[in-house]
């Protein structure tokens, strides 16, 4: 995270207004997860910063990155190509438009957002951080609503998995005891509350259970 | 009441004494509840570091300089008391360029000036039929496989910023990058040499060891603000990680100490043996090279911060264009590196190493380097344009 350069704003935009100044921003978004990405992208075009690019393929990273020439680069904590984009400043005077990185040191607070979120920036030499507060922050609560999301799909996946298991389950109760589907289930869950385990758990039991007796 | 703390890695072997130290129960020892935390990058180790997100952390020698210069990045002095790693790296080209090189070669390839002078010819035969030139990963811009990489180039005549490309490479991507020619070779820690020659696709050159035969490799780094603070803690840590680093070597606990360190790194523990023995196998027939040099983590000589260490480090960042040549930032890179502390709470006495090169360094070409002229060190290289960035740009 961390440095923001000091230094004048870029001079070929300083003349505009600050609404269409944030508009002309390049933000390249280097994210190996499209869903994530589309997700940034799209808040981002919401917010009206129109010039925005995905990097989904980290082969020739920096090649990518100089084609787009991005004033604002944006990539996950998770993401290893960070320490290809370390490169960009050992060649300040080797190329047009050097990045330094971004979140002001003194500014602890928003780079405990962004480790937390799990995103880091990195900005155009030069450029002032007040231009890019609105967008670390609005990548800082996409990432977190991304995380969000998986961890609710994730629970759900796991639903799934256990409802698979206890209906399978089931059906070896129901053929082996003769019961019907609402007696099975019941048996499951009184001895679940027997053992004071969950039902899956009973579940996973009978079906090693009738894997041995087989 | 323990003291929780915070420790991030990357998981490579010479992670060791800080892995043993966590799980085999020695900072427990010493009343430490440490949080190992694994990371995918050398930025986030360093840059959590730096913000205090982590109390101590294992990182590459060069970077806990640069981070105390101000290199590249926002400046937050670091120290070293303990030494993690001496070598590791290997340098590895594909089969291709090693039957190029075989060819050209004019003497025993496995010697680094021979191998040296093979490539120099196949850069200037590419340059002279109009070829791409040859591009080699490496794995962060202040590292010794950057700098192993182009001592072993530069020793031939080569400028490693006109007559090659080099890369950073994150190490997971190493081996894909190999095999789809994006890259030409690389310069690597364990265990990826290893999975480059086992799939095929490479053939491991030279051990880092036979480009310079001691060099300190990663170090155990913390901000010099919170170990003033926190004197105490950070004598604890030491403490732990020294029995660490001699249960470490014992060479009887080999088997146990895999076993710790091959689920953190997420290999098979029959790799870390490999690894710590020093015995490779450099070809996809099996060929095996060995040198009890190819990585040090245990003892007094591995542990006890070496300022000469400190200051080929530097001079490894002056040589390639990383920074000015200045007596203060010479001063200050040495003074990252603290036996002080080390001889304070371990109770060592400072002498002579026991072992190693008599310049501390042994690199394989170029006169013997003087922690105190460091001028002389990168002039006798002639390189053409130093003092300026020049690390390859991609084009």
């Amino acid at each position: 995270m961390v440095q923001t350069r000091k230094g004048s704003d870029l001079p070929t935009q300083g003349a505009l207004p600050a609404d269409q100044r944030d508009a002309a921003l390049r933000i390249a978004i280097v994210d190996e997860s499209s869903v994530r990405a589309a997700i940034l992208e799209d808040g981002l075009r919401e917010a009206g910063f129109t010039q925005v690019e995905r990097i989904g393929e980290t082969r020739n990273l920096l090649t990518r990155i100089y084609a787009l020439d991005p004033d604002v680069i944006l990539i996950g904590l998770e993401n290893p190509s960070r320490d290809v984009l370390e490169q960009m400043f050992q060649m300040s005077r080797a190329v047009k438009r050097p990045v330094a990185m971004f979140v002001d040191q003194s500014d602890s607070a928003s780079i405990q957002a962004a480790v937390d979120a799990g995103v880091s920036a990195y900005i155009v030499d030069g450029l002032k951080k007040e231009r890019v507060t609105s967008i670390l922050d609005l990548c800082i609560s996409r990432f977190n609503a991304f995380a969000r999301l998986q961890s609710e799909l994730d629970h759900a996946k796991d639903a799934l998995e256990e409802r698979k298991v206890i209906d399978r389950a089931k059906g070896f109760l129901m053929k082996a005891k003769k019961l019907t589907e609402e007696q099975a289930y019941a048996l499951l869950r009184k001895t679940a509350m027997n053992e004071n385990k969950k039902i899956v758990e009973i579940a996973e039991s009978v079906l090693t259970a009738a894997e041995l007796l087989k | 009441m323990s003291e929780r703390l915070r420790i991030g890695y990357i998981p490579l072997v010479d992670a060791t004494t800080l892995l043993v130290a966590v799980d085999q129960g020695f900072a427990a020892a010493q009343g430490l509840d440490i949080e190992l935390v694994r990371e995918v990058s050398w930025s986030n180790v360093r840059d959590k570091l730096n913000i205090g997100l982590f109390d101590a952390a294992h990182l590459l020698s060069p970077v806990a300089i640069a981070s105390s210069l101000g290199l590249g990045h926002v400046r937050v002095p670091l120290i070293v008391p303990f030494n993690l790693g001496i070598n590791g790296n290997a340098i590895t080209v594909s089969t291709d360029l090693f039957a190029v090189l075989s060819d050209v070669s004019d003497g025993d390839i496995t010697d680094p000036k021979v191998s040296s002078r093979a490539l120099a010819r196949v850069v200037a035969e590419r340059k002279k039929r109009g070829a791409e030139p040859l591009t080699f990963g490496m794995t962060f811009p202040f590292s010794n496989h950057n700098y192993q990489l182009r001592f072993w180039m530069a020793a031939a005549g080569l400028d490693p910023d006109e007559d090659v490309r080099l890369v950073v490479l994150p190490p997971p991507y190493m081996v894909e990058s190999l095999a789809s020619g994006h890259v030409d070779g690389f310069c690597v820690g364990a265990p990826w040499n290893s999975v480059a020659v086992d799939s095929g696709i490479g053939r491991i050159l030279h051990f880092g060891c036979e480009i310079t035969e001691h060099v300190s490799e990663k170090v155990f780094a913390l901000r010099e603000k919170w170990a003033g603070e926190n004197p105490n803690i950070l004598a604890a840590l030491m403490r732990a990680l020294a029995r660490a680093s001699e249960f470490a070597k014992d060479a009887n606990n080999l088997s146990t100490v895999a076993n710790i360190v091959a689920p953190r790194l997420g290999v098979v523990s029959e790799l870390v043996v490999r690894t710590l023995t020093g015995s490779l196998k450099i070809d996809a027939d099996g060929a095996v090279r060995h040198s009890e040099n190819y990585i040090a983590i245990g003892g007094r000589d591995v542990n006890r911060p070496d300022a000469v260490q400190a200051a080929w480090a530097y001079a490894q960042i002056v040589r390639w264009g990383q920074a000015p040549l200045s007596q203060d930032l010479c001063a200050r890179a040495q003074n990252v590196f603290r036996p002080g502390i080390y001889d304070a709470v371990l109770g060592s006495t400072i002498e002579p190493r026991l072992t190693g090169p008599r310049d501390g360094i042994g690199a394989f070409s170029g006169p013997d380097f003087d922690a105190h002229d460091i001028a002389g060190h990168v002039s006798a290289w002639q390189t053409k344009r130093a003092y300026r960035p020049r690390l390859s740009v991609v084009r």
